[in-house]
């Protein structure tokens, strides 16, 4: 198999790519990890005329933690660099939880963290955890910088919210309030399939309680589900027995699963549940251990 | 007949845009002109005739074409030639010196790594960067790192003997 034809330009600054879209006028595409990009290529569900290679941009590949915990990931930056940072462990729960999670350990060499928000998979674990984190995505245009909360993000299944002439330039988290807790759970049925359920958590604790509870969803409806709302329910007090089976209830109920060939939609429903509360639980007897 | 590949290497047809690339591959550099939308797994196998890297699945599932990209492995199915540009590729003829084996591939010979033999490359190649980071990895941390590489006959065991057999003997030669 091999793509169509296509003109390719690796330039070297962000400016410099910025100008090959404009110039494509919506027919040129950058080109990250290449790990969803090259095999749609492939199979000829894109053709686009032009690739808009980002690989040799220098200064991209940072993972910034700020003083105030807030996380700056570049567009360069590979799963593997999530898997592999020692900082993120401590400083991001969530994210160190997924990384090794997603895709498999070869594909996680090349695609980019980034890259794979963009992508917008309504499968896709990435843009679960940083929905779930309450994170933006900073953007620039020809005419500068912008940034765009995930929740207007994603807009729908391998939509995202860029102008054709618009790069992510990095994914950003902002600073907790309190300590980040969280996890992250996917059931596969084997390394490198995509999620049949994933569940996302993050939360913050300050003072024994809950000050804030970001839960999302990745494999259980057509795009990533943002269950923060249904896991309000946690904000405001110590997690308990009750908030926990509250919080996994409202949360499945808010997944939108379909029947396939992963399994049927009351599976898919039962796992997030089940995850959900396992998180929750863990997080909670490990509080416990720590107060 | 002329194929895609005929057509971008070694002498492409004048109207089609090539670009020009330097490739260090098993550290040899190599300079061919290809077409940007030749994948590397191509370039190696029809461009530059080395059929050791093998391509399975073409659909970035299985692994078999695995080589390492800078030192770290990639699947040379799913990452185009012009990519390559100024980077090192290291394929599965790397491995050996001319009169003998690499640890690797001893290993899968001791221990009957293989079978048809499909995968042998991506795994080899795989298992390579493993070992350079982690000499002396555990059965769990070998399962790990060849996740991403399939095999449809040995059913894996003698597979991770085989890693585990050439990360011992790679310890006591750099002892
Ligand atoms: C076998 C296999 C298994 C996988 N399993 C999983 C999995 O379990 N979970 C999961 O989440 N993913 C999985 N993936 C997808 C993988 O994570 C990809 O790396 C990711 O989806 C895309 O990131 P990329 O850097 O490779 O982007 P590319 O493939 O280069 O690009 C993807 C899309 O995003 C756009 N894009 C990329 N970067 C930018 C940017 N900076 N600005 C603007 N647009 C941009 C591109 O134009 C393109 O449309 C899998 C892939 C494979 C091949
Ligand atoms: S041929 Fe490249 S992954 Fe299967
Ligand atoms: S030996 Fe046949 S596929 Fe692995």
């Amino acid at each position: 198999m091999y793509p169509s034809r296509f003109g390719y330009e690796a330039p070297k600054s962000i400016e410099e790519a910025i100008g090959y879209l404009t110039a494509g006028a919506g027919e040129a595409k950058i080109l990250a990890g290449g790990q969803s990009l090259v095999p749609m290529l492939k199979l000829r569900f894109a053709a686009p005329e032009m690739l808009v290679d980002i690989n040799s941009i220098p200064g991209l590949d940072y993972i910034n933690i700020g003083a105030d915990g807030s996380i700056r990931i570049g567009a360069l930056v590979r799963h593997e660099d999530i898997e592999r940072s020692e900082e993120l462990k401590t400083a991001q729960p969530t994210l160190a939880a997924a990384a090794h999670l997603v895709a498999d350990p070869i594909v996680r060499t090349r695609g980019t963290f980034v890259g794979s928000v963009c992508h917008a998979d309504p499968q896709g674990d990435w843009a679960a955890a940083m929905t779930a984190l309450g994170g933006h995505i900073v953007v620039q245009g020809p005419k500068g910088k912008r940034e765009i909360a995930m929740k207007d993000f994603v807009l729908g299944p391998f939509q995202n919210a860029l102008a054709f002439n618009e790069i992510a330039i990095e994914a950003v988290i902002p600073a907790p309030q309190g300590t980040p807790v969280g996890s992250y759970l996917k059931l596969e049925r084997r390394v490198g399939d995509f999620a049949t359920a994933s569940v996302a958590v993050a939360l913050n604790i300050q003072g024994g309680n809950v000050v804030r509870a970001g839960i999302a969803l990745a494999g259980v409806g057509g795009r990533t589900i943002d269950a923060t709302e249904a896991a309000s329910v946690l904000v405001g007090k110590p997690l308990s027995e009750d908030s926990i089976l509250a919080a996994a209830e409202a949360v499945a109920a808010a997944a939108e699963p379909r029947t396939d060939h992963r399994g049927s939609s009351d599976y898919k429903r039962q796992i997030v549940k089940t995850f959900v509360s396992r998180i929750l639980t863990g997080i909670a007897n490990s509080e416990q251990k720590v107060a | 007949m002329s194929s895609l590949y005929d057509e971008v290497t070694p002498t492409p047809p004048s109207d089609v845009p090539t670009r020009r690339v330097t490739i260090d591959v098993n550290g040899e550099p190599r300079t061919v002109d290809v077409e940007p939308r030749l994948l590397l797994a191509h370039l190696l196998r029809q461009g530059l005739k080395m059929t050791g890297t093998h391509t399975g699945c073409d659909t970035t599932n299985c692994g078999a074409c695995t080589v390492l990209f800078d030192g770290r492995p990639i699947k040379s199915c799913t990452m185009l030639a012009v990519q390559a540009d100024g980077h090192s590729v290291e394929t599965v003829e790397g491995l050996a010196s001319a009169s003998e084996l690499h640890p690797i591939q001893e290993g899968f010979k001791q221990e009957h790594g293989l079978h048809c033999g499909f995968c042998t490359p991506g795994m080899m190649l795989a298992a390579k960067a493993l070992l350079e980071e982690n000499p002396n990895p555990t059965e769990d941390e070998v399962r790990w790192a060849l996740s991403g590489n399939l095999c449809r006959c040995t059913g894996y065991q003698n597979i991770v003997k085989s890693v585990l057999w050439a990360a011992e003997k790679m310890r006591a030669e750099s002892n």
